[in-house]
């Protein structure tokens, strides 16, 4: 491979790597913070994707929308309607035990697949949505415009990482670790469990959805096969555990390590013999299913585990 | 109402006896092993072309190498508690919940590699159905997959309800302390919860990829549904998940029926989108399910 | 009397601090000796650590001269100890006739149908109810339930958290009887109760327990007659 293909094999590995990283850090204010159970990371991200996408393409007679808004207003836009959703999902289900949110998160995401790939009047179903727009397009064409577009998604990845490092040490946060760690405690001390938990998930659900969005403008399409459901969700868990539950550093960086990994087994899968290249994804896929098996027996804590913080002691005395 | 019979009805029952043989499975691990495991629809599929693989080396009616397809499913349900699931059996149990996502992952990997992703259809051809009284037209197969199911409830409740390791596995999935304490053999019960669960798994999964064709998300498509029977049933109640699942089975073929004028109730791309509701509104409001099961 | 039971500067906990300190007594054969004490003494802690369920410190535990600290509860069990936890004693999902069949897997008793026959004739309550689901019981035919179930493997030990915890004062002496009667059949009875003035009445020797430490020890008649213990555990008991 000569040197710029390289170079833009690593633009599009990191691109991929700060959506992931979006998803992760959404995950851990779910259940890093929260502790609240999330299988249905797919359906909040397409949510994201396909409402950026209708708010920011031209107008068209297939679907509804588009609404011709700038991508900014379509991501604010994902973001706000990925958190209602997951709002309203927290709102029927919170109160489940984790094995029971599992299921009802998976089910919710599968119901919201079946939406996307049925009602083409949203939609436009199977075919997918086309010319959805990339931010600061007059910028660069070509290749380059890649280059934009990691820069944009980096800066909106650290954005949410600052964001997520002040909830982790707001009062907010920390009450919300104390009901993840006792909540018959947390609720015997008068905090309100099922409010903090609710927020929580949208909070994260919102996260999910902003990346959700900008995936839809970096493909520039969306179709319901763009969202394999079992293997968004399952990596972005994978990542979390692996980089530190709990831990936003952690987040970013499992994300980053996994996804990077993901991408070079790749290189070398593909050097397989060609009977073999057609099974190589699922090659990959066992892999990533025994790395989990590991880290959940010997590796819990993660790359970067979650550090209690320090006590720090008011600064007037 | 013939075609109501034929169309809906016998074929409601059909997969009903599927998420049966499945939920059966995945309440008892649940009652038992305390965790929802989610590789249990992959299991199935483990189960699906393990008897495959036999039917390519031994070309006869792929029923006589259900066997085959239970035995590969039981060594893996044992494979996989022994080496993932055991060591974490100390933490929470959503960890092992993790895990079993892990090993969904892993069985359906092994199958792509080692089967291709490809769909397969079981070589017996086009199956005559049965014509009773010349309107009742009911396939062979859906005929076979309810009278199994039932003679394998009918067994069941005899073993549950009259042998000693039937009666323990109920014993722990009352109370696992109290059964440590009267020193009932709780690895063993482990043992037998695997076996049955994987080989039931291994009989419905044969039944749903007759039915259609086997593909390596055969068993991933039906573990909501057989999530929603098991908890319809109440969980740790293997009868009421044989319950839960026709009804489930039922409740999704019957929701495209035109009930009312001449269109379909539900859409039937909406059909499995049914038994998900029901289960989400099943764990809102009734999470012990219709038999009164524990609420874990 | 030849001892049972021997128990020599037992100290555990449940993975935490130990709960008890150095604790020691014995226990004779076919007698029945109750461990009483003031809440949060570790008094059930003693029990559960005679039965492996706790982690042991320090100390040892004898049974008939054999050491058996470290045995699993399973083995105990073919070894002729028994247990009843406090709450949730039965099966509730499974019928009175089948949490008496439980009580026979680990340890079956020579003759399963005769030793059946003895419990239900100990407990003629339960007879009708064979086929009912024990968790529809009331609480004191629950406790007989489980005491039922830990004698069918004909135990020679049996330990009792709490038998008479929430049962009506009627209820609680017959409780008391039954134990008599139990021990009447050659089993040797190791119970703790918060009754201190009824137990100490049926019991042979009472072992007083304060912070997890030995406080005093004595015949039922000598603790019922100590100042001491008067004073501090059986003036609040009702009787």
């Amino acid at each position: 491979m000569e040197l710029t293909g390289l170079f833009f094999y690593l633009v599009s590995i990191l691109i991929a790597g700060g959506i992931y990283s979006l998803l992760c850090l959404g995950l851990n204010i779910q259940w890093g913070m929260g502790g609240v159970f999330n299988a249905g990371i797919a359906g909040f991200f397409a949510t994201g994707a396909y409402a950026s996408a209708i708010l920011t393409t031209s107008t068209s007679a297939k679907h509804i929308g588009g609404f011709d808004l700038p991508v900014l207003a379509g991501l604010l836009g994902a973001g706000i309607i990925s958190g209602c959703v997951g709002w309203a999902v927290a709102k029927i289900c919170i109160r489940l035990k984790s094995d029971y949110l599992a299921m009802a998160s998976i089910g919710i995401a599968e119901i919201l697949r079946l939406v996307i790939v049925n009602e083409s009047w949203l939609t436009n179903g199977s075919l997918g949505l086309s010319g959805v727009p990339r931010p600061f397009a007059g910028l660069a064409s070509g290749r380059t415009a890649d280059i934009v577009f990691l820069v944009f998604i980096w800066v909106i990845v650290i954005a949410v990482f600052f964001f997520s490092q002040r909830l982790y040490d707001s009062p907010w946060g920390r009450s919300l670790r104390a009901i993840r760690d006792n909540e018959q405690s947390a609720s015997a001390a008068g905090k309100d469990v099922e409010k903090f938990r609710i927020q929580t998930f949208a909070i994260g659900c919102a996260i999910m959805g902003i990346a959700g969005g900008l995936s839809a403008h970096y493909f520039r399409f969306l179709s319901p096969s763009a969202t394999d459901p079992l293997l968004v969700t399952f990596l972005v868990w994978v990542m979390l555990i692996a980089g530190g539950s709990g831990n936003n550093r952690g987040a970013i960086v499992g994300a980053l390590s996994i996804w990077f990994l993901w991408s070079v087994t790749e290189i070398f899968t593909n050097r397989l013999p060609p009977e073999w290249i057609t099974r190589s994804s699922f090659v990959r896929m066992l892999l990533v299913g025994l790395l989990l098996q590991y880290v959940l027996q010997r590796f819990r804590a993660g790359i970067i585990p979650e550090k209690a913080p320090k006590l720090r002691y008011s600064e007037e005395e | 109402m013939i075609e109501f019979i034929n169309f809906y009805l016998v074929p409601g029952f059909a997969i009903g006896s599927v998420y049966a043989l499945g939920a059966v499975g995945i309440s008892m691990i649940f009652g038992i092993l305390r965790f929802a495991h989610f590789a249990h629809g992959d299991l199935m599929t483990v189960g699906v072309y393990g008897v495959f693989a036999a039917t390519v080396v031994f070309p006869v009616n792929p029923f006589l190498l259900v066997p085959v397809g239970m035995a590969l499913a039981i060594f893996a349900a044992l494979f996989v508690d022994k080496v993932f699931y055991q060591p974490l059996r100390k933490l929470p149990t959503i960890y092992t919940v993790i895990s079993s996502f892990g090993v969904a992952l892993i069985f359906r990997s092994l199958i792509q590699i080692i089967g291709g992703s490809e769909n397969r259809v079981f070589g017996s051809g086009i199956r005559p159905p049965l014509i009773l009284f010349d309107t009742f037209r009911l396939s062979s197969l859906h005929v076979q997959a309810v009278t199994t199911t039932a003679v394998i409830a009918v067994v069941l409740h005899i073993f549950l309800s009259k042998s000693m390791t039937g009666r323990s596995m109920r014993a722990v999935a009352d109370d696992p302390e109290l059964a440590q304490i009267s020193g009932l053999d709780t690895e063993k019960v482990v043992r037998w919860t695997w076996i049955i669960g994987a080989a039931l798994a291994a009989i419905a999964g044969v039944f749903a990829g007759l039915d259609t064709s086997a593909h390596p998300n055969l068993g991933w498509n039906l573990l909501l549904p057989m999530f929603a029977a098991a908890i319809l049933g109440g969980i740790g109640k293997p009868m009421g998940a044989m319950a839960g699942g026709f009804i489930i089975g039922l409740a999704e073929e019957l929701s495209s029926y035109h009930w009312i004028g001449e269109s379909a109730l539900i859409s039937p791309s909406y059909k499995t989108a049914v038994a998900f509701v029901i289960m989400i509104a099943l764990l809102i409001f009734k999470p012990q399910g219709l038999f009164k099961g524990r609420l874990l | 009397m030849s001892v049972l039971l021997e128990v020599k500067d037992l100290t555990a906990g449940y993975g935490g601090p130990a709960v008890i300190e150095g604790i020691s007594f014995d226990v004779f054969t076919n007698e029945i000796a109750v461990i009483l004490g003031p809440n949060g003494a570790g008094k059930s802690t003693v029990i559960k650590t005679i039965f492996s369920l706790t982690n042991v410190l320090g100390g040892s535990v004898q049974l008939d001269g054999k050491t058996i600290t470290d045995q699993k509860t399973s083995k105990l069990v073919t070894m002729g100890v028994s247990a009843v936890p406090q709450s949730h004693n039965v099966f509730p999902n499974l019928t009175v006739d089948e949490n008496l069949d439980i009580g026979t897997y680990a340890a079956p008793p020579v003759d399963k149908m005769a030793t059946r026959e003895i419990i239900l004739g100990l407990f003629p309550d339960l007879r009708d109810k064979l086929k009912q689901p024990s968790g529809e019981l009331s609480g004191g035919q629950r406790q007989m339930v489980a005491i039922g179930r830990a004698l069918m493997c004909e135990p020679t030990l049996l330990l009792l958290d709490e038998p008479t915890a929430g049962l009506s004062p009627a209820y609680l002496e017959r409780i008391f009887d039954l134990l008599l009667d139990v021990r009447k059949t050659g089993v040797t009875i190791l119970m703790v109760e918060q009754n201190a003035r009824q137990a100490l009445q049926i019991a042979d020797h009472g072992h007083v327990f304060v912070n997890g430490k030995n406080f005093i020890s004595g015949t039922g008649q000598e603790l019922l007659a100590d100042e001491n213990v008067r004073n501090s555990f059986l003036g609040g008991a009702a009787s």
